[in-house]
């Protein structure tokens, strides 16, 4: 019981990395109906910015945790957020109106060129980082133990899941970019800047990826500049679990994802994880293809 | 030129020899006319007139190839249409449409379309969506504001009850009035209307007839009132409610002027019925034109 609870715990954090990536893929797919190839190298960004600016303000002397912690946060959300918009920008705006391979030849692209990019910025060996936050709580008199920073990213997800979905449903922003979903010509008729909607559709799904690459830094303490193509791949089988271009279902995948991984791995062995975790994928898209709460598309005539 | 559209008021819309050409095909040759605030002009003619072709250089979609939209708000600003990008008219030059087709945001509800359609007063009273999140006071009063707005509008297309439908699951005329009011929420000087009462039965477009009047009598909260240009097929809707009726034909302009002077111009007569002039026209002809049968007319 203990361990299923610990393989629990483990799997929900990593789920909710899963999740937080997934929604970038999902908000982007739904809005301009492309996938954005390049978001996981943006997660790895995120990381990458996170290491630095820890680096960064522990020379300058900042030693209290809770306020590096935040100015971590902070600055990978927004420096993220910065590569975001410009890649929207330079590589994608450009060819909105091109046929669909045309964007996705140049997300790829764009993910190959931000990887080498890192990795001739920051050079290829892994960065390690020590642990910033260590210590556990333990639960059930020792039997399973939650390292604090794997509950910080469980809340933080939390909250930012709260914080996203009152902005979706609640928000002019919110409305505008469920509008420009459904139809961007009328939307813009009604005099909703449909390009700036989509330049912060980006803005946010990276600066929510960001948040997944610290939290990742801080959980394993190592990165390197190639951390972007697995999670990103496995993330974006989260959003097509989930439903792709619902938002709910991209959690909901992220959180099955990472409880797969986190089972398969507790109780038949690490090795064949990932194939776990893509035959499922398999399985679900062969008896409910719009994924577990897409909804079908109707054909637009 | 009819009393009516003789005032000394400058136009709403000056619409100054727009041509517009794809490849070889003109489909707007010289066209030339006015429309005014507080008037319903009809834009009429033959399928493959020009007149949806128009419509979008009004409304942005198209650059014309040559000619002058120049939009004049009561206050005073000038705009000129054929350079600006779509959604600045709808934002700035206060110009709204409606499609032949339907195009709600049909996932969302009808309440929500309507505060859509006021994105811009929103989005910059909640400070770019953060005050939204903190729920700012500001953005409170803004939103109570644009939802007051909405009912209002639902209220004059009798949509109030279904406010909290899913706009895809209302009925096709009710859905037909729901553009209207969408439309109207932007708040707009000039509201054109492409083909509203298209599908609907004689008892809705009779409401909708009703709607439209309602559109160009009142006065706006801001003091001025709505200039409607409407795209419309069905006769006894135009003769009925507009004020100036503009005829197109193989892309030019043949006629202009109110109703009754349009249902008697010959050239009019020619284009929807053909070349021969000597003959009487059918009585059932004249009936569906509201032509009186004594007033016969002969050619020019």
């Amino acid at each position: 019981m203990d361990y299923f609870l610990q393989q629990l715990i483990n799997g929900l954090s990593l789920g909710a990395i899963y999740g937080l990536i997934a929604i970038g893929y999902t908000m982007v797919y739904g809005i301009i109906g492309m996938i954005n190839f390049a978001h996981g190298e943006i997660y790895m960004i995120g990381a990458f910015v996170a290491l630095i600016t820890f680096l960064a303000i522990g020379a300058l002397g900042v030693t209290w945790v809770p306020l590096a912690l935040l100015i971590m946060l902070v600055a990978s959300m927004l420096f993220t957020s910065v590569y975001g918009w410009t890649v929207e920008r330079i590589a994608y705006r450009p060819l909105r109106s091109s046929p669909r391979l045309a964007p996705l030849i140049s997300a790829i692209g764009m993910s190959i060129f931000l990887q080498n990019y890192i990795q001739i910025l920051q050079g290829a060996r892994s960065k390690p980082l020590q642990p910033i936050l260590p210590g556990n709580l333990t639960l059930m008199d020792g039997a399973v133990s939650v390292s604090y920073v794997r509950l910080a990213t469980i809340i933080i997800t939390l909250v930012l899941m709260v914080g996203f979905t009152i902005l979706i449903n609640r928000t002019s922003l919110g409305r505008a970019q469920r509008a420009c979903e459904q139809d961007k010509k009328m939307a813009g008729l009604l005099g909703v800047n449909v390009d700036r909607v989509i330049s912060l559709t980006f803005v946010m799904g990276a600066a929510l990826a960001a948040v997944a690459g610290m939290m990742v830094l801080l959980i394993y303490g190592v990165i390197d500049f190639y951390i972007g193509f697995l999670a990103g791949v496995k993330s974006f089988t989260a959003a097509v679990l989930g439903g792709v271009g619902s938002l709910p279902g991209a959690m909901l995948g992220g959180v099955v994802i990472g409880l797969i991984e986190a089972f398969w791995s507790g109780y038949v062995g690490s090795e064949w994880k990932d194939v776990a975790t893509f035959s499922i994928l398999v399985l679900v898209l062969i008896f409910r293809p719009t994924g577990l709460l897409g909804r079908p598309e109707i054909e637009k005539v | 030129m009819s009393a009516a559209t003789m005032s000394t008021e400058k136009p709403l819309l000056s619409v100054e020899h727009l041509t517009m050409r794809f490849g070889g095909l003109v489909a707007n040759n010289d066209v030339s006319f006015e429309a005014r605030a507080g008037e319903i002009t009809a834009l009429i003619g033959p399928n493959g007139a020009g007149k949806t072709t128009l419509f979008n250089c009004v409304t942005g979609f198209y650059t014309p190839t040559v000619g002058r939209l120049t939009l004049r708000h009561p206050a005073g600003k000038e705009f000129l249409l054929e350079r600006m990008p779509g959604y600045r008219i709808a934002q700035l030059a206060g110009v709204a449409r409606t499609f032949q087709n339907i195009r709600l945001f049909s996932g969302m509800s009808v309440l929500e379309n309507l505060i859509v359609a006021q994105h811009n007063k929103l989005m910059r009273a909640s400070g770019f969506a953060i005050g939204g999140l903190l729920g700012l006071p500001g953005f409170r009063k803004a939103e109570h504001e644009a939802v007051e707005l909405a009912k209002y509008w639902l209220d004059r297309v009798r949509l109030t009850e279904f406010a909290d439908w899913e706009a895809g699951n209302l009925p096709y005329g009710a859905q037909r009035r729901l553009e209207i009011a969408r439309a109207m929420c932007t708040e707009p000087v000039l509201l054109c209307l492409d083909e509203p009462a298209a599908g609907l039965n004689p008892r809705e477009s009779g409401e909708l007839a009703e709607i439209l009047t309602f559109i160009r009598d009142v006065q706006t909260p801001q003091g001025h009132r709505t200039g409607v240009l409407l795209i419309e097929h069905d006769m006894s809707v135009v003769m009925r409610i507009s004020d100036h009726v503009v005829v197109l034909d193989y892309g030019r302009k043949i006629s202009d002027g109110d109703p009754e002077h349009v249902k008697n111009d010959p050239a009019v007569i020619r284009a929807y019925l053909g070349e021969d002039e000597d003959e009487a026209l059918p009585p059932e002809v004249a009936a569906d034109l509201n032509l009186a049968p004594t007033t016969n007319q002969k050619g020019a």
